[in-house]
């Protein structure tokens, strides 16, 4: 029982921790007055608005679907743990049917004049679930991969990067190296592997799609940091006498933070895709969690029945399609308003 | 610049010997010899027999260093030594699962890979190029916003999406080509048919906004506003002045694609039954046919080293500014 209990609390902080940074990233930019012009710049830009208002939008329905706690049933006069509802659950949990339903469709029981009153909006899968409420909490999912990855490959890009451009030479080759090694390796085989030594599991995923998506960030940094190094303010800190780590850390990082954010922000919907393809490869989120690859998996036998089962591909689709989609519009919002250099056609 | 290609090759060898480290650990980590013995030989063989294709295999050797040994056989007779440096040579040894040559086999899947990944490539790079003029002759107009719009919304889908929709509309709808399955080659068009139009349309939408970007970039030039100025038609400042320079970075980026046209498209071709390369591969990885597995990532990886070095061949030669040192 407290075993299922701390597996549930662990799952939720994730998320929540994700969104406390990403608060804490907001406001800090907030108080910052050199960067408050990134807001205007947001605003002004229509998609960009949209697209942020959107992700906003999904991130509470996930939210919502993160904090849950459990239900006890009290038989035979001793509670009994039966499972966790999370508040989205509570507030839209909507009946099982026998298996496919289709969209809005009347639900007539067998020698009776009763009719079922609830319809599902977009119909029901094989095993009778409601379509949307699964679709719904795909996002919970999408959120949680491409928010761990991003927290795993984030630091990893920005040490090696910093420390490859910074001292140049060996440790430059030595971390180069290592990069060039990962990438020549074809992802999906890398990831099939790593998948297959670490275990199904949502942090397993993570963790893989960390160690081959931290190449790219690294890439970057390491760039940026060769071309600042020589610059006069990081010379004049040297002249100072200040300590490698702190040029780093307090004066080159802070001018490439815009760019590895931009990139990290245009990686999300390439992660939330490498999910889907590995869900439905097999080897992506375990059993029983929403996933929308697991959705279109689906599809693929639904699709061949007469008539066509057209709706659950249809709902992963169509919320997969545009969270990817906000992603895209908020990422070159945001590089219209970080980046100096990006000319604005 | 002999200088340079050089030591681009002398540094992507310690890549090629770093990922053949990283391929062999995870293999071993995964299963043990034994179990691969089991595995091909299923569960009736007998002790001696699976004994004995363990030992013809030199796989009853310590994984990299051989203590018990003397002198250099330290490290020869090790697993690791055995079957990877072999590769090097580009001997890719016998596949464990069929007992061919594994360069035959290579050689047999190449041909289906290549037979609808390099329409794919040609179609592709000419149709995003035309599209990208096209929007680059009406930038800043509706039509532009439209098209970039459009461009987004490809880049947003993933690749099954196409692969299952156009599997359906295609073939169990519009029954225009089979779902799945290969042919010799009159017949073969029929097969290539949808993979091909879905490999076209996965890759549109980022290489026309790629594409239309550097146009811009290089409308925005000096040279064009001169000519602009001589009083030029649009047409002809975008074909014949912007369109070759733009020609660079088009050229440079699509260099890294030559080189991959080899390995075929892996999620494309399991889902259409093309016998590629693609497909190769994820058989091997599923039977733990190590031979098979080697090879592929070998030449995957050298492939993609091949793919870095021709792309700063190509820069230095189309752009006589660039000089390597």
């Amino acid at each position: 029982m407290t075993q299922y209990y701390l597996h549930d609390l662990l799952i939720s902080i994730i998320p929540v921790l994700a969104v406390s940074l990403l608060a804490a990233l907001i406001f800090s930019i907030k108080k910052n007055p050199l960067h408050r012009h990134i807001y205007f710049y947001i605003a002004k830009s229509r998609p960009g608005k949209t697209a942020f208002f959107l992700l906003c939008f999904y991130g509470l329905i996930a939210a919502l679907d993160t904090v849950k706690f459990p239900v006890f049933y009290i038989i035979d006069g001793k509670k009994t743990y039966n499972r966790s509802l999370s508040l989205l659950d509570r507030l839209y949990n909507p009946a099982r049917e026998e298996s496919y339903a289709a969209p809005l469709a009347e639900n007539q029981l067998l020698d009776s004049d009763i009719k079922n009153q609830q319809r599902h909006i977009l119909g029901t899968n094989i095993s009778g679930e409601d379509v949307l409420a699964n679709a719904l909490k795909g996002l919970k999912t999408a959120f949680t991969i491409a928010g761990l990855t991003t927290l795993l490959s984030l630091p990893l890009g920005i040490f090696f990067g910093l420390l490859a451009g910074f001292y140049g030479k060996k440790t430059d080759a030595g971390i180069t190296w290592f990069y060039s090694t990962l990438e020549s390796i074809p992802e999906i085989l890398l990831l099939i592997a790593l998948m297959k030594v670490f275990g199904s599991g949502l942090v397993q995923l993570c963790t893989a799609l960390g160690i081959t998506s931290w190449v790219g960030l690294c890439r970057v940094v390491r760039g940026e940091t060769l071309r600042q190094k020589n610059m006069e303010y990081v010379l004049s800190a040297r002249t100072l006498g200040l300590s490698p780590v702190v040029i780093m850390l307090r004066h080159i990082l802070p001018n490439i933070m815009h760019i590895v954010l931009i990139s990290a922000v245009l990686r999300l919907s390439g992660l939330i895709m490498a999910e889907v393809i590995l869900s439905y490869l097999g080897i992506g989120v375990p059993p029983g969690m929403a996933s929308w690859g697991i959705m279109i998996d689906q599809a693929r036998q639904e699709l061949a029945r007469t008539p066509a089962v057209w709706w659950n591909i249809s709902a992963a689709f169509f919320f997969m399609f545009t969270l990817a989609l906000a992603i895209n519009y908020f990422g070159d919002a945001l590089r219209d308003a970080l980046d100096p250099r990006t000319e604005k056609h | 610049m002999k200088e340079y290609i050089i030591r681009r090759i002398l540094f992507s060898l310690p890549v090629i010997l770093g990922v053949m480290l990283i391929t062999f650990a995870l293999f071993f980590f995964l299963t043990t010899p034994r179990n691969i013995a089991r595995q091909i030989l299923g569960d009736k063989a007998k002790n001696e027999v699976i004994e004995n294709w363990i030992k013809i295999r030199g796989l009853d050797q310590p994984y990299f260093l051989n203590l018990s040994a003397k002198g250099l056989k330290k490290i020869t007779s090790t697993i690791f030594y055995t079957h990877m440096t072999s590769l090097l040579f580009f001997d890719f040894g016998r596949s464990w699962q069929d007992d061919r040559p594994v360069s035959e086999i290579i050689l047999e899947r190449a041909f289906p890979s290549l037979s609808f990944t390099v329409p794919v490539f040609f179609l592709s790079l000419l149709i995003s190029i035309s599209l990208a003029m096209f929007l680059a002759f009406f930038r800043g107009t509706y039509i532009d916003s439209m098209g970039t719009f459009l461009c987004v919304l490809g880049m947003s889908v993933v690749i099954i999406i196409y692969i299952i929709t156009f599997q359906w509309i295609f073939s169990m709808v519009m029954r225009l080509a089979p779902v799945s399955g290969w042919a010799g080659w009159p017949d073969r068009l029929r097969f290539i048919f949808i993979p091909v139009l879905i490999g076209i349309t996965a890759g549109l939408g980022g290489s026309i906004r790629y594409y239309r970007t550097i146009m811009l970039e290089e409308t925005g030039k000096e040279y064009v506003r001169t000519a602009r100025a001589k009083g030029l038609h649009e047409i002809d400042i975008l074909f014949r002045h912007a369109l070759k320079n733009a020609m660079i970075p088009v050229l440079t980026n699509t260099v890294m694609a030559i080189p991959f046209l080899f390995m075929g498209a892996l999620l494309t071709e399991t889902f259409f039954g093309i016998p590629g390369l693609g497909s190769f591969a994820i058989d091997a990885f599923f039977s733990n046919d190590l031979p098979s597995i080697k090879a592929v990532i070998f030449i995957g990886a050298v492939l993609y080293q091949a793919g870095l070095i021709l792309t700063d061949i190509s820069y230095a030669a189309v752009d006589p500014r660039i000089v390597f040192e």
